[in-house]
């Protein structure tokens, strides 16, 4: 069905509705996380997440010979979560800084995952075709099922934000006190890396592995700009993500030859740059011009003053 | 601040029983000991200070109580139970070092906060909870900054809502990690009467204090901590000069170089109370 | 010289290069300066190859090392504004960079035919088929030379200026205090972090460069407290894992980029597990010696204190310690002889402690 927007002509499709459901979803689901991973410091911890999916993809397909989504970013998660442990485990029992064992997984994972990758690709197996769309994201093998997994996920990850949401507000705000009150910061940081990892998995196939960490970041620090509570934060986190999802997707639909990776990721920078600008009282274009303004009436008051330094009525 | 009348504390221990029970406690960080064999009961009713020099223990003397830090021996009792099965009748106060001050949150919030241990699992703030945080707010004279974030309040207007916060919790008794540090002298001034108010109205204060020449002011209680307990009792009784170079020049690290103990200075220094602990 | 053994030195001049001013990456804890200047830095490629045509290296190494150095700068001023924390921050830049940079490879696909696989796995089995001609005659294999300038080039750096490095690194507050420019310095090693990072995308792809940079210096660390030490160990420990790289690689039959990022993983897990200084075996040697330490200590004081002595059956409950915990301590300091046990149970402390 072709549909007449602004005067393009779209095919309205199967594929480019999946598409677009997809990145919605994917947008919604981490900028509602990246909320609390941005608030954490932990917004880089996405990026090793989603470089550590790549060996648990690979080694998935190895074992069950699978093309399924759902089967292989299983496997991705698994290999996600081993990731999260590794870096758990350095970070506490050695020297080793979180800067630098972040940067470990990252790229120790994802090299290793690419030796698999290129295994499975030279050993000539017709159905590994395709496995390195988790790294760049293809959104156009996105199928009604895959569509359908991510929204159970999903809803189960924003489900689980909702139910425990003043938990998650207060470990985040005030670990201390929190843990006076009989909460448990450890466990419910657990939990929140474990979500993550959930949208981390919604994700990789419409952006793939290197794009992720954009979406977990960028709809969460525009919020943050435009509002002044957590539930707001979270809420126009989310709405944002969609709004990048979708306006990445319909334009990589409309122009030939665009991904919708890159184009995502593009509309999601492009309103995180607006939000940092134009924000009213935080953003850059305002304290500057506050900063303008205090500039000349200081100037204004110092013409006051005679040279003495007394202040001329 | 206005004169609202405190939930007046109607299950204070039979008298002679203490708020706070600690045996033998000794913490370590490392291996290396922070509290060492520590015997103390906090009255209740009173307002008790905790004073020593620089990593003397008093924080984690706090923790160890509230179950924040594992201990390495010894036992800690609160209302003579265990701490989680009264944890409603305990406030605390933390230093405000570990707070994430650019949260997207306001004064308002951060008092209903304190209502969370109230609240149970998966259950948002009700209307009740919410007008209880206004009146803890208006307590502490901060009602027009309700909608202020807390990014833009300053060091003394941040614990004035960290206070308001500890009151909507309605507890009993109230732990504070040095209450008073980057904090102008109006607002001191004005914590301190609130912190009487709570006692009067008979509740137990606890605090780890910085500022020694404000003790006999406004404490009844002080306990002496140098790793070690030094002394504790009425400040009358116990604040003297003799103590407070003891606390202040003695030794604080039990376990010497060459890794063996050194022994206490007298025997009548470690003075156990011999209670019953259940 | 065989296909091989090019392959393996250009790994092993990679890993030399990435080794040594990774050292200093690490060490100022920038680890992550160095994955988004490795992402955003195809961005540079990309621009350069639209504008020259060619993958000429020096034009190359120039041109996308400005945009590295563009990252950096974009980094630190979002953090100035006070509105983005450190890390969101870099997570903000490099990703738009890096889709900027795919963008226009997929839009433009003539004017900038670059494949992207190439650029981030690299193709380093192609590596002995470029030869370098200088004035119409091969003068060998094109990587050694740009690669090995590129390493002579971060020597002749860090050996320059070792002193104001080192100092800057430690203490940067102190370093300008005595006039040395740690914001110059830092400009300087991430635009030699840039270079070579561009320099070794054709042989290894932005997926290794990203692991040389961070892991052979991360592994050193857990190895040595000198900083001499601690750059030629990194050096070594990327150009040995070039080496083993191959062989694996050629054992698994997958890339060769792939194979030695998962060498230097290995070389980091045991440095990890069994660094004889801050390993996690000897680590908990340690911790549990220190312990039972402590434990005899504590002990001994608490009984010494109570004059009558301590009535063994009332240690657990008072102390709260597990049976053999008790049994232990008990144990230490009775064969140390600062502690009796008579026959009706009841610990006293020896005379004199």
């Amino acid at each position: 069905m072709a549909l007449d927007f602004l005067g393009l002509d779209i095919t309205w499709d199967a594929t480019l509705r999946n598409v677009i459901l997809g990145s919605m979803i994917l947008g919604l689901t981490s900028g509602v996380l990246g909320t609390f991973a941005v608030l954490r410091r932990q917004s880089l911890i996405g990026d090793a997440l989603a470089h550590a999916a790549l060996p648990g993809i690979c080694i998935m397909f190895i074992v069950t010979g699978t093309r399924s989504s759902e089967l292989l970013l299983l496997g991705g998660a698994l290999s996600g979560l081993v990731g999260t442990a590794v870096l758990l485990a350095v970070t506490r029992w050695s020297t080793v800084k979180q800067e630098t064992a972040l940067g470990i997984v990252l790229s120790v994972f994802f090299g290793f995952g690419i030796l698999l990758l290129t295994r499975i690709q030279h050993s000539g197996d017709s159905a590994q075709s395709g496995l390195d769309r988790f790294i760049f994201g293809q959104a156009a093998t996105i199928l009604p099922r895959d569509v359908l997994v991510m929204s159970i996920v999903a809803t189960v990850a924003i489900g689980v934000v909702v139910l425990l949401f003043k938990e998650f507000k207060l470990v985040t705000f005030d670990p201390a006190f929190a843990a006076s009150i009989g909460m448990r910061p450890d466990l419910l940081g657990a939990i929140l890396a474990g979500l993550l990892v959930l949208a981390v998995m919604i994700g990789l196939q419409t952006v793939g592995v290197i794009l992720m960490v954009s979406l977990l970041i960028a709809p969460a620090v525009a919020a943050r700009q435009w509002t002044t509570s957590l539930s707001g934060m979270v809420l126009l986190s989310g709405a944002f993500g969609m709004a990048a999802g979708v306006a990445g997707s319909v334009t990589s639909s409309l122009v030939d030859r665009l991904p919708t990776g890159p184009m995502i990721v593009i509309a999601a920078s492009i309103i995180v740059i607006f939000s940092l600008l134009i924000a009213p009282r935080r953003g850059i274009l305002s304290t500057w011009r506050v900063r303008r303004i205090r500039a000349r009436q200081f100037r204004a008051e110092l013409a006051l003053t005679d040279h003495h330094g007394v202040t001329r009525s | 601040m206005s004169q609202a009348t405190l939930t007046a504390n109607t299950t204070t221990p039979a008298s002679g029983e203490s708020v706070i029970q600690v045996r033998d406690l000794t913490v370590a960080y490392n291996e290396s000991p922070v509290l060492w064999d520590v015997d103390l009961d906090i009255e209740p009713g009173k307002a008790t200070a905790i004073v020593g020099p620089n990593g003397a223990g008093k924080s984690t003397l706090l923790k160890a109580i509230l179950g924040l830090v594992p201990i390495a021996a010894g036992a800690t009792r609160v209302y003579g139970a265990h701490l989680d099965t009264v944890r409603n009748r305990v406030a605390y106060i933390p230093q405000r070092g570990t707070v994430d001050w650019d949260f997207p949150t306001n004064a308002l919030d951060v008092v209903t906060m304190g209502r969370y241990g109230r609240i149970g699992w998966f259950r948002r703030p009700g209307k009740a909870d919410r007008s209880i945080a206004e009146e803890c707010l208006a307590k502490v004279g901060m009602s027009d900054f309700a909608k202020r974030q807390i990014s833009q309040l300053s060091g003394g207007q941040q614990q004035r809502v960290f206070l308001a916060r500890a009151l909507a919790q309605e507890a009993d008794l109230y732990l504070m990690d040095e209450p008073f540090v980057g904090v102008d002298a109006v607002t001191e001034r004005a914590i301190v009467q609130l912190l009487h108010e709570v006692r009067d109205a008979g509740n137990t204060v606890v605090a780890v204090h910085h500022d020694l020449e404000s003790v006999t002011d406004y404490f009844d209680n002080v306990v002496l901590l140098n790793v070690r307990l030094i002394e504790s009792g009425p400040v009358s009784k116990v604040f003297t000069e003799e103590n407070l170079r003891r606390t202040y020049h003695g030794q604080s690290n039990p376990i010497a170089a060459d890794g063996t103990t050194a022994a206490p200075r007298s025997g009548s220094e470690l003075a156990p109370v011999r209670g019953v602990l259940r | 010289m065989s296909a091989p053994t090019i392959i393996m030195i250009t790994g092993a001049l990679v890993g030399a290069s990435c080794g040594l001013v990774g050292a200093y990456l690490v060490l100022r804890r920038l680890a992550l300066m160095g994955d988004a200047i490795s992402h955003s830095v195809l961005l540079g490629i990309v621009l350069v190859f639209a504008v020259t045509g060619s993958r000429a290296p020096l034009p190359m190494a120039i041109g996308a090392g400005a945009v590295g150095l563009l990252t950096v700068a974009l980094v630190a001023w979002i953090q100035r504004t006070g509105l983005v924390k450190e890390d969101a921050a870099i997570g903000l830049v490099f990703p738009f960079l890096f889709a900027i940079g795919v963008f226009m490879i997929s839009r433009f696909p003539t004017t900038v035919h670059i494949d992207v696989d190439a650029v981030l796995f690299g193709e380093i089995a192609h590596v002995p088929l470029y030869r370098l001609e200088l004035f119409g005659r091969d003068v060998g294999v094109q990587a050694f030379w740009t690669l090995g300038t590129m390493l002579a080039v971060n020597l002749v750096f860090v050996g320059f200026l070792y002193k104001e490095l080192k100092l800057s690194t430690f203490d940067a507050g102190f370093a300008a205090a005595v006039g040395m420019s740690p914001v110059l310095l830092h400009y300087l090693l991430m635009g030699a972090v840039s270079a070579t990072t561009v320099v070794a995308f054709d042989a290894v792809g932005a997926v290794l460069v990203v692991a040389m940079l961070v892991v052979p210096a991360a592994t050193a660390q857990l190895l040595t407290r000198n900083l001499p030490v601690l750059l030629a160990l990194s050096m070594a420990l990327g150009a040995s894992s070039a080496v083993i790289g191959y062989y694996l690689a050629r054992a698994i039959d997958g890339s060769v980029a792939g194979a030695m990022a998962t060498t230097l993983g290995l070389m980091f897990l045991a440095a990890y597990l069994l660094s004889p200084s801050q390993g996690l075996v000897a680590m908990l040697a340690r911790r549990k010696r220190q312990r039972q330490n402590f434990l005899r200590e504590l002990l001994i004081a608490h009984v010494a204190a109570k004059p009558g002595g301590v009535d063994i059956t009332s240690l657990d409950r008072d102390f709260g310690w597990a049976r053999a915990t008790t049994a232990r301590a008990i144990r230490d300091a009775r064969s140390q002889q600062r502690l009796h046990l008579n026959d009706e149970g009841v610990l006293t402390a020896s005379q004199g402690t």
